[in-house]
């Protein structure tokens, strides 16, 4: 007999967690879906790309709100679709949250939260109501009678919280922040990063904002056109030159820190890696304390010779590994800056000539600007 | 005097006795294909569509027509009913019925799809990925939600069968306490030129008619706005 393969059931230190296969081919007038991938279990993975992409298709055929003929769906050892079999949606451990709330106009919060709840076996309630208040902060707005009365963000909050209480084996996310202005989503990330780091439930999260992926995900999934082009680690896959990814305005790698230093003088924090460390302005975390930061390309500019005499504060030894040329004025650099760790830097390709910037080359990056994200 | 008055009262319980059934036989009929219009994609909707609205275009003489040949001796359900030993359905009570609820099939029918028209797919899936079964976000989500609609259509269902007369005429007849209903009773009144019971028959059908549709447009929010 298989294992209902619950989040708790998943072994949190062993490294073999439950993989999820999936393949679907779907052909619409205008749209074409053809993936074949395999995604780790745990973690969020951030399905990325453009509109029109196909990243909700692919989150509708994993939910079974799709049926792509012939389709292939494996999670955790359970067949939800194959050849002939195909489990009904309702029949399918998993939540969603969609773009929109989506919470039930007739029903008060309560009851909106419970909704699944109620219809799941007692014996299979992994999450209980009295995680889900405090994890989602929702413990103000339970006893709202009419959900219209609540803001977008707290809706959102309450419809995540009403999909995890069905103790979903995979959690699915549309775009939940699209549909909120910068305040709310500002309001929303931080009980995401909670979500992330207090329950062991594999999320898939669909994004076109490579700002919040950068915040949220562990890996990424790049689609395009209905294909999946690359998928890997964030960290690999950010700091990755032949991809779409690299052309973004706001393209740029994250790393992940320990807060390890802190300057009461200046009121500065440094960061360590395995590559070296960073300063950033004051953190309020504990030493030790695991954060992620966020250097864009445009923000890293080079130099042949270490730099005497200037205002930046993080200068890094690097070495190129790739250069690529970024439209026509432009060219994108890819070091390493030491254990794994990547940075990239956009600066222009006058200025690639003159300093006769090549592969393998030891350079100094000076880094303008580091956003603490998480 | 009195057996006169005591045959209008007998033709004001025949119809509401009418009313009752038909609009309970109406709900339970007509939900079910409501629900299917409202969600179904097949080429086949607008045959059914089309032929659910009949009886708001037709003149009510040619539908009780169709229903007389139909459920006539000679008639297929005719034939049937006979080979059950029901004997002929016209010019019975359940004949009546049979006739009112197609007549009064389409104001049930389309305040119904309408309603569960106005349901969005997304709150239905949302019902789906929170473990609900078919059956259950009909029954979760749909019908609390298209509760307005229901209510319209309750109402329509149960008036517009209180307000028939043609078809009444064609497949009922006239007979007391059988189908002699009160829109039969005041022409009946009329022909006889009895006009003070015309009257008030007339009256009161009036009153019942605004009363009901009073409560409609009062107790249905139409807008959603407190």
């Amino acid at each position: 007999m298989p294992q209902p393969g619950f989040f708790t059931a998943i072994p949190a230190a062993n490294g073999i967690p439950g993989m999820i296969h999936a393949r679907f081919k779907l052909g619409y007038p205008n749209f074409v879906l053809d993936v074949d991938i395999d995604l780790p279990g745990y973690g969020i993975t951030a399905l990325f790309g453009p509109s029109g992409s196909g990243k909700t298709t692919l989150l509708r055929c994993i939910a079974g709100l799709e049926r792509a003929q012939g389709g292939l769906l494996r999670v955790k050892g359970e067949v939800w679709q194959e050849g002939a079999r195909f489990l009904p949606a309702h029949q399918r451990r998993v939540g969603y949250v969609f773009q929109e709330a989506n919470l039930f106009p007739h029903l008060s919060v309560r009851d909106n939260l419970e909704y699944g709840y109620k219809r799941i076996a007692p014996g299979a309630r992994n999450v209980q109501m009295e995680q889900v208040i405090p994890l989602l902060g929702l413990g103000k707005l339970i006893e709202r009678r009419d959900p219209s009365s609540l803001s977008g963000g707290e809706r959102q909050r309450v419809a995540i919280g009403r999909a995890l209480l069905t103790s979903p084996n995979l959690l699915l996310m549309d775009e939940p922040l699209s549909g909120l202005d910068a305040a709310s989503k500002q309001e929303i990330l931080p009980y995401l990063e909670r979500l992330h780091g207090e329950m062991e439930i594999p999320v898939f999260y669909v994004s076109h904002a490579l700002d919040e992926v950068a915040r949220l995900a562990d890996r990424l999934v790049l689609l395009e056109q209905g294909c999946a082009i690359a998928h890997g680690t964030l960290n690999e896959m950010l700091s990755r030159l032949d991809l779409p990814t690299a052309h973004y305005d706001n393209a740029g790698v994250v790393i992940e820190a320990q807060v390890a230093v802190q300057d009461e003088t200046y009121h500065l924090t440094r960061l360590d890696f395995p590559g070296g460390s960073l300063w950033v302005g004051r953190v309020e975390h504990a030493a030790g304390t695991s954060v992620r930061a966020r250097v864009l390309a445009r923000d890293v500019s080079v130099a042949t010779a270490a730099p005497q005499g200037s205002s930046i504060t993080n200068i890094l030894a690097t070495r190129i590994v790739e250069i690529r040329d970024e439209g026509q004025d432009r060219v994108n650099l890819r070091m390493e800056v030491g254990g794994g760790q990547m940075l990239l830097s956009r600066i222009t390709r006058r200025s690639r000539d003159q300093l006769g910037l090549t592969v393998d080359m030891e350079l100094f990056a000076q880094v303008k600007s580091v956003a603490l994200i998480a | 005097m009195d057996t006169a008055y005591s045959a209008d009262l007998s033709a004001l319980w025949l119809t509401c006795k009418l009313a009752t059934v038909v609009t309970i036989i109406l709900l339970l009929v007509g939900t079910p294909i409501a629900w299917w219009l409202s969600r179904t994609r097949s080429w086949f909707k607008g045959v059914i569509g089309a032929a659910v609205a009949l009886p708001i275009v037709l003149p009510p003489t040619v539908i009780g027509f169709y229903l007389l040949v139909v459920m006539g001796p000679g008639g297929p359900l005719g034939e049937l009913t006979q080979a059950l030993h029901l004997g002929v359905l016209p010019f019975t009570f359940p004949g009546l019925v049979v006739a009112s609820v197609i007549y009064s099939l389409p104001f049930v029918v389309q305040p119904l799809q309408n309603a569960f028209e106005g349901i969005p797919e997304r709150t239905l899936e949302a019902a789906a990925t929170l473990r609900a079964s078919a059956l259950d976000r009909f029954f979760s989500v749909a019908l609390p939600l298209a509760r307005p609609g229901l209510l319209t259509a309750t109402v329509l269902g149960f008036a517009h069968t209180v307000g028939e007369f043609g078809v009444v005429l064609m497949i009922g007849g006239n007979i007391p306490d059988q189908t002699r209903v009160v829109s039969v009773q005041i022409y009946d009144h009329v022909e006889a030129m009895e006009y003070a019971q015309a009257h008030w028959l007339s009256g009161a059908m009036l009153v019942f008619s605004f009363a009901v549709l009073l409560a409609l447009y009062t107790l249905n929010p139409s807008g959603k706005r407190k």
